[in-house]
C-alpha cells in the first residue's frame, strides 16, 4: 500500500503526543479492553488525554477510542497507559485467553450465539 | 454499492452518532473477517454491525518491518495498515467487536498484536478469485485460529463445494457456506456457523477448554 498523502508528516506529530514512545511499555491493552473514565477532563491536561476522559463515560474499547482520536491503536495505547498509570481511568480486560491453543469459555460461546440468533 | 430491496434483511447501517456500549459492559470479544481485496469483508461488517463502521490503523515498526522482507519493505522504518470494524452488543455486559482485516502478506505481522485472543475467523472468498483467498487460509492455520470459509455470491460460475475445498485445500472439518455479505441475515448466518464450529472444537477437546478455566 503506498502511503497516504500526509503520512510522512504523521510521526512528529505522533512522537509529540507520546513524548517519543512508539510502543507502550506493557500489553496492558487488548484491542477490545473496554476504557472507562474515573475523573472529568481538568484543565492544563494534553487535549488527547481530556478526549479519552469524555469518550469513555461510558465504557469504550481501545480500537473505538483510536478511530475516534484518529490515531494508531499503538499510540492510543501509550496515552491510555498514561492514563491508568495515575488512576485516571480503569480497563477492563477481555476474559478471554489469548493463546492460540485453547478454545473459549463454552458459556461466552453460548451467550454470543444467543446474541447472534437475536439480532 | 447497490443494495437490493426486496430483502428486508438488508440494511446499510444505523445513521446518525453511534449509541455508546451499557455502562456495564465488561468483556470484548473478537472476531475477524479477513479475506482478499474487495471480497466483501467491510460489507460484512456493515450488514451486522450496530455501528457505521469505523476505521482505524496500525504501524508496524522497525523491528516489525525487519521480517517483512518478502513483502520488498525490508528497508522502511514503518508499515501501516489499516482495518475496518463494527459491532455487535451481545448482552449488557459482552460485546463482539468484528474486524474487516485484509489479507495481504505483510497484514500478518500485526496479527499477534492486533487479534490475539480472537475468538475465530471467517474467510470470504471469490470464487472467482480463489487464490486470494489461499494466503490467509494458509496463515489462519499457522496461527491456530479457528475459521469457516464463507463463499461470497457474485454470482459468478458456480463451482462444486469439493471443488472449492480442493482448490482451497480445505481440512475436512473446516465449514464452508454460500453467503451474501449485503445481507444482514445472511452475514448473522455465517457468524453463527463459525460460533457453532468453535462450540464443536471446544467439545471435541475438552482438556483445552479445562486448560482455559481461571
Amino acid at each position: 500500500m503506498t502511503p497516504r498523502p500526509g503520512r510522512e508528516e504523521d510521526p512528529d506529530r505522533l512522537y509529540t503526543l507520546t513524548s517519543g514512545r512508539s510502543r507502550p511499555v506493557s500489553d496492558a491493552f487488548d484491542l477490545v479492553t473496554l476504557v472507562v473514565a474515573e475523573c472529568d477532563p481538568v484543565p492544563g491536561m494534553q487535549s488527547e488525554h481530556a478526549a479519552i476522559l469524555r469518550i469513555c463515560r461510558r465504557p469504550t474499547a481501545v480500537v473505538e477510542l483510536a478511530a475516534d482520536l484518529g490515531l494508531p491503536v499503538g499510540i492510543t495505547q501509550v496515552l491510555l497507559c498514561d492514563l491508568l498509570d495515575t488512576g485516571r481511568i480503569s480497563a477492563r480486560h477481555p476474559r478471554t485467553v489469548r493463546t492460540a491453543a485453547q478454545l473459549p469459555d463454552p458459556e461466552i460461546l453460548e451467550q454470543v450465539l444467543v446474541g447472534l440468533r437475536n439480532l | 454499492m447497490d443494495y437490493a430491496t426486496s430483502d428486508p434483511g438488508l440494511v446499510p447501517g444505523p445513521p446518525g452518532p453511534r449509541a455508546p456500549l451499557d455502562a456495564s459492559a465488561d468483556n470484548g470479544l473478537k472476531i475477524v473477517i479477513t479475506g482478499g481485496f474487495g471480497v466483501g469483508k467491510t460489507t460484512m461488517v456493515r450488514s451486522v454491525s450496530e455501528i457505521r463502521p469505523l476505521n482505524t490503523e496500525e504501524t508496524m515498526t522497525q523491528a516489525g518491518a525487519a521480517v517483512d522482507d518478502l513483502a520488498g519493505v525490508g528497508t522502511k522504518s514503518s508499515t501501516t495498515v489499516a482495518f475496518d470494524f463494527g459491532r455487535i452488543s451481545v448482552n449488557a455486559r459482552t460485546v463482539l467487536y468484528l474486524f474487516g482485516a485484509p489479507g495481504q502478506e505483510r497484514f500478518w505481522f500485526l496479527w499477534d498484536r492486533l487479534f490475539s485472543g480472537t475468538l475465530g475467523a471467517v474467510v470470504l472468498v471469490d470464487t472467482r478469485r480463489l487464490d486470494d483467498s489461499w494466503y490467509a487460509i494458509d496463515r489462519l492455520e499457522h496461527h491456530g485460529t479457528p475459521f469457516v470459509v464463507a463463499r461470497n455470491d457474485f454470482g459468478g460460475p458456480k463451482h462444486s463445494e469439493e471443488q472449492v475445498r480442493d482448490a482451497l485445500s480445505l481440512a475436512d472439518g473446516v465449514p464452508l457456506v454460500d453467503c451474501d455479505a449485503r445481507s444482514r441475515q445472511s452475514s448473522k448466518d455465517v457468524l453463527i456457523t463459525l460460533v457453532q464450529h468453535l462450540q464443536t472444537l471446544s467439545a471435541a477437546h475438552p482438556r483445552a477448554r479445562e486448560m482455559t478455566a481461571p
